[in-house]
């Protein structure tokens, strides 16, 4: 059961003898066990979920692939751990888990009073609502008085309450335990909307009965920057989590992928992708890793671009646009400092 | 070497410390040192860990605005109220959901206990496949089950089945029109009351009177038409100072009256048909225990069939049933948290799930959610205990 699962955790939190949250303890920790402990989703399509072999995928998962990759060499020493919204931080400041890469939304809060910090954005996100198309409502401004099938535990729960409140208007939350419970109950006809995050908006609409007969609505009511979590105190684990998402991103500002990185290090003139690849410059040292963990990053994760298309955009069923998640020099916000 | 005693010697007086009273003393400080030093470890361990990760402590987030909302909410409730009132209102739904499903379970548990034994093989079968088919089925399961059947089964609310134009039956749930009490109102209440004392006088009285002569009275009918024809007479007589707010539909859902969601309704139906089944073999068992020469000495002393259960099998079979009807009681309070995998706001959904993510102060709610539902369990404890020892054998 998740409650006992969070029971648990937080039995592990008032009987760990020992704080191992203190500088570099999670670094060698993680190679002591020889993997990285991932807390991720029970299951958003494109987010984290296993495919028809068992094999966990997604854009958040990436995320810890691209630090095992960093660390180890290779990306699939990780294993997972699905949390649910009320157990994730619970399971990262117990530390059965070494990142939480769960659709995190980053809020003052979350990164001051819970012993955590958020290492970088993956994802740029927003609150939407998604509705049955019967029920002929064309704008979130008509919902005034209708009931909301929402998860329990997220940011979700208050912004709706903000909106409602600020335009006057009056409605009912029902909320569940998991993502799929929610969904069911929006398709069983519970509610008359569902809100959630637009990306697992679509996420969930694939899993319908009916896709078709439900509609997205084109207001976006919350920022929701998601990305992965680490443990506060630990500032070389946070720079590893941290660089390898910028990392990802760097390279895809310079035309680095998965398939061309070899030859890039290789023969590349640029000084920037060489200082990425680790031909020049400080290399791994400054975060104690290998010169080539950029490298082993990029060939077995692939840039932040290839992990987009893969998971969410149109190399996946959900066929989302990049919107503001483009490069910040093609129109969106994702930005990396530079790598130097 | 044998000592030989004087016949007016003390017996030998053994050392302090091998004296049996002495001894158990040592042991129960020595214990009870113990348990506090462990206590205190974990105490001090668990705030040296929060301060040291950096993970604010304390109550003070008890008076911080919640801001989300509450579907079905006993006392009033608003968005802007603090985090300790969703602590109220999630307690206060629990307690409904637990008292709810105690009545009803008991109701059905004693009702299919009893049918489990009938001579009708029919019914004594039917009885035996309800429970053995509820007994066996994880709860979880059920409580889904009832959720999600019930659900898709009823229609939107524009298409609502409705009964005389008051009552609306549809997926956002049963509305029913809610009383609006006038100011003259008093009076009604007033006449419950005294129904209430008359009918408890009525009773001694009656009980008196067929010690000293034998003559029973009709004490349940007599009880029963003054508990309801007095307050209704009364009710007529002040001019009837009740209106009915009746739900009407407005927008996407029925506005006004009294609303019954459907996750109390999956919930309440899953909780009271589970534990109602373990009732019943309690029920079961408890009559069995009973000798069958109770029954003959009953029948030959002409007592009918109906009033042999009630007046001997029932009072001695509760004996054995009492203890186990107090832990499924138990039982049923704790699996009401089940509730949040169905959405219905209960202590567990409200508390420990929404207000402790929102807080991160995982350690005081998880800690004030168990606290509560101790209670909850040791007053449910206390009051079976006193009820049993009432109905224990009194041996003259």
């Amino acid at each position: 059961m998740k409650k006992i699962f969070a029971f648990t955790s937080a039995v592990a939190l008032l009987t760990s003898i020992s704080a191992t949250a203190f500088a570099g303890a999670t670094l060698e920790a993680v190679k002591k066990k020889g993997f990285i402990q991932c807390g991720v989703n029970t299951g958003v399509p494109g987010f984290a979920g296993t495919d028809d072999k068992g094999t966990w995928r997604g854009i958040d998962v990436d995320v810890c692939r691209a630090a095992a990759a960093a660390v180890f060499g290779d990306a699939s020493k990780v294993q997972y751990t699905p949390l649910t919204a009320k157990e994730r931080f619970t399971a990262l400041q117990s530390g059965e888990i070494d990142i939480l890469s769960r659709n995190t939304t980053w809020t003052l809060t979350r990164d001051t009073s819970l012993g955590l910090n958020f290492a970088g954005v993956n994802y740029y996100d927003g609150q939407g609502f998604m509705v049955k198309k019967s029920l002929g409502v064309n704008s979130a401004k008509e919902l005034d008085g209708a009931s909301f099938c929402i998860q329990a535990g997220t940011t979700t729960e208050l912004n709706l309450t903000d909106y409602f409140r600020s335009n006057n208007m009056a409605y009912t939350p029902i909320t569940f335990d998991t993502s799929p419970e929610t969904a069911a109950a929006f398709d069983a006809g519970r509610c008359d909307a569902l809100t959630s995050d637009q990306s697992q908006l679509y996420a969930l609409r694939i899993q319908l009965k009916d896709p078709e007969g439900a509609v997205v609505l084109p207001e976006i009511i919350s920022k929701e920057p998601l990305g992965p979590v680490v443990r506060q105190g630990d500032d070389e684990w946070f720079n590893i989590v941290r660089w390898s998402l910028y990392a990802m991103v760097n390279a895809e500002e310079l035309g680095v992928t998965s398939e061309n990185v070899d030859q890039m290090a290789a023969s590349s003139k640029d000084p920037n992708i060489l200082r990425l690849l680790g031909q020049e410059g400080i290399k791994g040292k400054g975060m104690g890793l290998e010169d080539n963990w950029a490298v082993n990053i990029i060939k077995q994760v692939g840039n932040y671009g290839e992990i987009f298309e893969r998971n969410v955009g149109q190399g996946s069923p959900l066929k989302i646009a990049r919107g503001i998640n483009q490069l910040w020099n093609k129109g969106g916000i994702q930005y990396a400092p530079p790598i130097r | 070497m044998a000592v030989k005693r004087q016949p007016n010697d003390a017996p030998a007086k053994a050392a302090f410390w091998r004296r049996p009273v002495f001894r158990s003393a040592v042991f129960q400080v020595l214990l009870v040192l113990g348990v506090v030093y462990v206590g205190n470890a974990l105490l001090n361990n668990t705030l040296y860990n929060l301060e040291q990760r950096g993970i604010s402590t304390g109550f003070d987030f008890m008076s911080n605005a919640a801001g989300f909302g509450i579907v079905q909410t006993l006392i009033d409730y608003q968005e802007t109220d603090t985090f300790g009132r969703t602590f109220l209102v999630g307690l206060l739904n629990t307690i409904l959901v637990s008292v709810l499903g105690i009545f009803f379970a008991t109701i059905i548990g004693f009702i299919m206990g009893v049918a489990r034994l009938s001579k009708n093989w029919l019914i004594a079968k039917l009885a035996m496949v309800y429970i053995e088919t509820f007994r066996n089925i994880p709860l979880l399961l059920q409580i889904l089950f009832w959720y999600f059947i019930v659900l898709n089964k009823l229609p939107l609310p524009r298409q609502s089945m409705d009964l005389g134009g008051v009552i609306f039956l549809n997926k956002r749930g049963l509305s029913l029109p809610s009383p609006v009490f006038e100011p003259g109102f008093w009076v009604v209440g007033a006449a419950i009351l005294l129904a209430v004392v008359l009918v408890f006088l009525i009773v001694r009285w009656a009980h008196i009177r067929q010690e000293q002569t034998g003559h029973q009275f009709h004490t349940v009918y007599a009880s029963l038409a003054m508990l309801i024809g007095l307050p209704l007479l009364v009710f007529f007589a002040a001019g009837s100072p009740v209106s009915w707010e009746i739900p009407a539909l407005k927008g996407f859902n029925f506005k006004g009256g009294f609303v019954v969601i459907p996750e109390l309704a999956a919930l309440l139906l899953a909780l009271s048909i589970y534990t109602a089944a373990f009732i019943a073999e309690a029920v079961r068992s408890g009559i069995l225990a009973v000798s069958h020469g109770q029954t003959e000495a009953a029948y030959a002393l002409g007592l009918r069939p109906g009033i042999t259960l009630r007046l001997v099998i029932i009072p001695q079979a509760l004996r054995v049933i009492i203890p186990q009807l107090t832990s499924q009681y138990l039982n049923l309070t704790k699996n009401s948290s089940l509730a949040t995998a169905v959405g219905y706001p209960d202590l567990v959904s409200v508390f420990a799930g929404t207000t402790l993510n929102q807080t991160g102060q995982a350690i005081e709610v998880i800690a004030m959610t168990m606290a509560v539902y101790l209670s909850i369990s040791l007053s449910i404890s206390l009051f079976m205990n006193w009820y049993n020892r009432k109905k224990q054998l009194v041996e003259r």
